[in-house]
This record gives C-alpha cells, structure tokens and sequence, in this order.
C-alpha cells in the first residue's frame, strides 16, 4: 500500500477523483470494522476508538491537501491516518503490537504517526494536537514553506483551553492553519446540547476574528468545497479557518461504552445518513462512477484490509529489549 | 583565558545570541520576550538585534505557547521557550509532560522534539507561594525530558548551547536571585558546549561531600571556603544536569570522604535530591560511608511571603554550615 499522492482536488471532479474519496471512505470503513473484529476476537488489547460514520470529513479534508500538508489527530484518529495516505499494514501492526507497526509497538492506536504523509500523530489527550498543529503552522510560515496544517479534533475538545489558545495564537499570527472540528455530537457520553452553551460551534470562530464554517460532514463533496477554501485562504497567508463538520459516531466511545446516554432511534437515524451510500448515488448520478466500479472499490477496499491484517498477523512482535534506549533521540557527535 | 564577569541573565542571552547566529532556525517565544526584554531582562535587546520574527511576543497563553513550540519544533524549528516563572508551567504541563516528553518514544523514534524551555524558579523575591516553587521533580520524574540546573553564568551559557543542540526536549531551570549577580568564574567568549550529563567537581575536599542544586552550590561554596579556614575541607559537587544524572564522581568522592551531605532548596518530601541519596544507598561506596547521609532541603510547605518566614522555608548559609560542621564533628 503506496502513499497516496493526495491533493486530488474535489471528488467529483473526475472518474479518478471519485474512485480515490470512496475508496478512501471505503478504506477507512473497513479498517475500523476489522479492529473492531479483532477486538472482538481477542487479539488486540487496550482500547479503540472507532470512527465508523465519519469517514467523508478526513477524506474531504485530505483531499484538498498536498502530502507535504501536515495534520494532527485525536484518539478517534484512524481515519485521519488513513486519509492522509498511512500504510494500512503498519497501522494493523501498530495496533496488534508488532515491530513493523509505526510505532513499534510503544504507541498503540492512540499515536501513530507518519512523516511521510505530513502526518504528526493522533493523539491520546482531548485537544493536545491543536496547539501543536499551530506550531506546525508558524514553522510553515517562518521558514516559508508554502504549507498547512489541519488540527483535527472533535467537539468534545472545542471546550479545552488548548483549542482557545491554539485558535487565539493562529488568528493573531494569520497562520495557515485549519482547526477542523468534527462534531460527533458526544464528547465520551457528553452531548453538545450539555456541554454548549450555543447551537452551532462554528460560531465560535467569531471570538477569533477568523472565519467559521459549518457543513455536513457525512457529505465527502461538502467538506472537501468547505476544505479547498480554507486550504485557499491559509496558503495565501491570510490565516485560519474554524470548519465543524456535522457528523455522528456509530459506535460507542470506546470499548466499554453501553450507550446508555443516546437511543437506539437516534443511532438509526444517522445509519441513515450513511457518507458511502450517498456518495456513490451522486457519483453514479453524474457519471463519474458505474455501479460495477464502485462494487470494485469497496471489494478493493476490503481485500486491502483483509491482506493488511494478514500480512500484520503474521508480523513479528514488538521487543521490549531496546525500550530504554527509545527514551531519547540519539545526540549527534 | 577570557576574565569577562558576567551575570546569569547576560551569559544566558550570549548562548541564545550566539544560536540564532549559528542557525536561522532557533527562535524565541515568550511572555513579554520583545520590547520589554523579558520579565527577569534575560532576552533584553534581543528583539532588537532579531527582530519580532525571531523574537516572538506571545499572549499569556502557556499552554498554547508551549504546544505551539512542539509543533515548530516538530517541523523543523528550535525553538527556546520562556515561561515567565517556572510556576506557570502547570498552566502548559500536558504539552510538556504528555506531549513533548513523550512523543519520541511514544511515535516510535519518527519524530522529536528539539525545544528547550527556560524559566525562573526559585523563592527569594518576596513574590510568595506562587512565583518561588523550584519544581524539578516535576520534570525529572518524567522520562523523555532532560533536566538542567545551572548554578553560574559560566555553566549557564555552555549548557544552554548544549540544550539547544540536543534533539530532545530541554528543561532549563534557571534560579531567578542568579540573574543578576556575577558568578565567581569568569564565562568563556566562544561556543563551547557543556554537556549534558556531565556533573562538575566544584571544589575538592577530604572530610565531606557535599551535593547540591542551582543556588544551593553557591550557598555550599561559601560554606566550604569557611570550613576550609578551619580545615575542614569539603568536595563540593554540581550536578548541573539533573536528568541525566552523572553520579560517578559522587561515589568517587564519596569513598574519600565517607560523609554525604545533600541540599537543595526545594521542598524535602519528594523531592530531586533524594534520588541522589537512593542511588547512593544501592551503589558499591555505600560501604564507604560513616556517617547517616544528612539532607538538607526547604520546609515542606508553600514559600510564604514575608521576608523572614520566606527565609526560613529553605536552607541559608548558616544552615548548611551548622550541618556541615555536625556530620563532620559527630562522625568519625
């Protein structure tokens, strides 16, 4: 599984275009449902954080990004990865412990990391990755580079003091950055209703001094639109973007979750607002995609995930023996 | 040999001075770092010869600051961080402690953070319980960040370079009543490193060892040279990185001396120095010792604010002295 070349441009734009978001979304669907498998099945410890119903807002987003683009990600950051182009059998391996996992083994679902594909790393504390992103951003800026950065992050973390600071820092150094919130209307069992104060949260960008943008984030086209234009803006040196795209998590927060604060109404309702059905219905709609093709992909999609797992299964676990020496980077003489 | 007197302040923005000019990619953030120099005067006209590119004003935001400096550092900046005194810190602990320390080991060796963060600690000032921690544990206890303590200017500039240099996240703990007071060696013109990890024998001695942190080394120093007229004589040693740890010449000077006095103005519970003493008591000169290893360190309390309970919350000359003179005089 090569990199992918990203900045692909919007997704309907060419035949090309729509293979690569729902093959993307596909990707990113079937990874989640095999961890979710193997969890099921024993094989994996610690814990998950499933990002099943999302995958339209990374893909959307990455799209409009060049590979030297970087982002950061949250704990619910397999799709991120995925979008952004991560090797599949190295996230498996990652995640099943193996040496040839990204971070051998030390850093588990919640920290992979790709600097091939821009990507910093997910990251294990709600809105540790935003403050950390701007600081990508003013790299950018000050060593001219002609990059973003993308913080990804859900709407639980829109109430950390991270995303305040983070946010202020952007918007008064114009740094091209885009805070990218996806809001899966749960911060762990907290709603949005609970935890706001306002209806929608990309109003807050107006306490920045910095655009705000709202779209449904199960519409891979919407965020992708939404996406080019704060892409536009921030290489132009004119600063940040606040996107919240609107979105729902499936599954629960975590392993341990029993869904005790939603109904069951309620998840069936977005099960209905399904990002990869709706997409290929307008991709089929305005002849980028056949049927047949788009049956092709998701298989493709799947048999890439099926080959990841095996290929990481068989993988050769991670060696406590050289953890002291991984503390540090090695001082150069 | 140069003969130039310097204060910590100065010798700390000669190492930063002599950085930017080595590499463009070393810049420095902070509180009120610009226009007016810094809160302690330590980046002084630095914004001046730089500029605001280089010589970042930042809002009052440390934990922005903080993860702002993680992320440039984590795309190819230097940054040098200036919290304006070490107690801030906790407002930006999580970039500090789960991020920037973690982030090597945690990604698997793909990235690191090549950040170092400067900041006044230290009571003295009258500036109470929230403005005088010396907080050390709180970095030492967390792998993935070097510690560094310097207790004069001369240390300061050549450990400072050796800290921007390093590919890992720096802690460096400057104790604010140094700043402004010349150290008793002069500080080298030139960049010359002083490692990491590398304790310095202060002053050698027969009757007792003496180990002590950032300020407390010159409290020491004056101790020994007292004792010295008396002859007694004293080693006093400097670990000027706490994390790292070099305790080699400790046990050395220790199986000379066979007495181990360790002080440090931080709160005693807890606190750095008793890893000097637990790496004693399981090392081979443990044998060495004849006498109960005394420890000297602050009350364990906030540092209070009027002049004479701030005084009686850490170790002074005059306490350091009185020990001193017991474990020698009572154990023989």
């Amino acid at each position: 599984m090569s990199a992918n070349p990203l900045l692909m441009g919007h997704p309907l734009a060419s035949t090309e275009n729509a293979r690569h978001a729902l093959l993307y979304m596909c990707r990113i669907r079937k990874f989640e449902e095999a961890v979710e498998d193997l969890f099921g099945r024993g094989m994996m410890h610690g814990t998950m954080h499933l990002s099943i119903g999302q995958e339209a807002s990374p893909t959307g987003m990455c799209m409009a990004l060049t590979v030297q683009d970087q982002i950061t990600s949250t704990h619910r950051g397999h799709g991120h990865c995925i979008a952004k182009g991560a090797d599949l059998t190295r996230m498996i391996a990652e995640l099943l412990g193996k040496e040839i996992g990204y971070c051998g083994g030390r850093g588990g679902s919640m920290h992979i990391a790709d600097v091939d594909t821009g990507n910093l790393g997910a990251n294990g504390v709600v809105g540790g990755g935003i403050p950390i992103a701007a600081g990508a951003a003013l790299a950018s800026k000050m060593m001219k580079k002609g990059t973003v950065a993308v913080s990804f992050f859900g709407d639980g973390a829109m109430n950390e003091g991270a995303f305040h600071e983070a946010a202020n820092l952007a918007a008064i150094w114009d740094l091209p950055m885009i805070l990218f919130c996806e809001n899966n209307k749960y911060g762990m069992s907290s709603s949005t209703e609970k935890a706001f104060a306002i209806d929608n949260l990309a109003d807050r960008a107006k306490g920045y001094g910095i655009p705000g943008v709202n779209v449904n984030g199960n519409d891979v086209v919407e965020v992708y639109e939404a996406a080019q234009i704060a892409v536009d803006r921030a290489r132009k040196g004119e600063g940040p973007t606040l996107i919240v795209a609107e979105t729902y998590r499936w599954k629960g927060h975590s392993r341990s979750d029993k869904n005790l604060y939603r109904t069951k109404e309620e998840i069936e309702e977005w099960r209905l607002l399904d990002p990869i059905p709706k997409f290929i219905a307008r991709a089929i709609k305005q002849k980028k995609l056949t049927q047949e093709q788009c049956d092709a992909i998701q298989q493709e999609a799947t048999d890439a995930i099926v080959a990841s797992v095996n290929e990481a299964v068989k993988a050769k676990a991670a060696d406590p023996a050289g953890l002291l020496d991984a503390v540090f980077k090695k001082v150069s003489a | 040999m140069s003969d130039r007197m310097l204060t910590m302040a100065e010798a700390v923005r000669e190492a930063m001075s002599i950085a930017f000019d080595e590499r463009p990619e070393v810049f420095l953030l902070g509180e009120d770092v610009g226009i007016y120099g810094g809160a302690f005067g330590v980046s002084g006209d630095m914004y001046h010869r730089y500029g605001s590119e280089r010589v970042l004003d930042t809002p009052i935001a440390e934990l922005g600051i903080v993860g702002a400096a993680v992320g440039a550092a984590l795309s190819g900046m230097r940054p040098i961080v200036e919290i304006q005194f070490s107690d801030f810190t906790a407002q930006a602990m999580d970039q500090i402690a789960n991020q920037a320390a973690k982030i090597h080991f945690m990604l698997g060796g793909a990235l690191h953070v090549p950040m170092v963060l400067r900041t006044p600690q230290g009571s003295g000032t009258g500036a109470a319980a929230q403005h005088s921690q010396n907080l050390e544990p709180w970095f030492a206890s967390v792998p993935g960040l070097k510690v560094v303590v310097p207790s004069n200017p001369a240390d300061a500039k050549g450990l400072l370079l050796a800290s921007i240099d390093d590919p890992n996240p720096v802690i460096f703990l400057e104790h604010k009543l140094l700043y402004k007071i010349p150290g008793r060696d002069p500080v080298p013109e030139g960049a010359e490193r002083i490692p990491l990890g590398v304790a310095k024998v202060v002053r050698e001695g027969k009757d007792l060892t003496i180990v002590a942190t950032g300020i407390m080394v010159n409290k020491s120093y004056e101790v020994c040279e007292k004792l010295a007229a008396e002859g007694i004589s004293v080693t006093l040693i400097d670990p000027r990185t706490i994390s790292p740890l070099d305790m080699q010449p400790v046990y050395e000077s220790v199986e000379k001396t066979g007495r181990l006095m360790v002080v440090q103005e931080g709160p005693a519970h807890a606190g750095f120095i008793n890893e000097v003493i637990a790496q004693m008591a399981g090392s081979s000169s443990f044998g060495s010792l004849i006498a109960p290893i005394k420890r000297l360190a602050g009350m364990n309390i906030p540092i209070p604010y009027a002049p004479q309970l701030e005084k009686a919350a850490v170790p002074q000359i005059e306490d350091i002295e009185a020990a001193a003179r017991e474990i020698v005089k009572n154990w023989r």
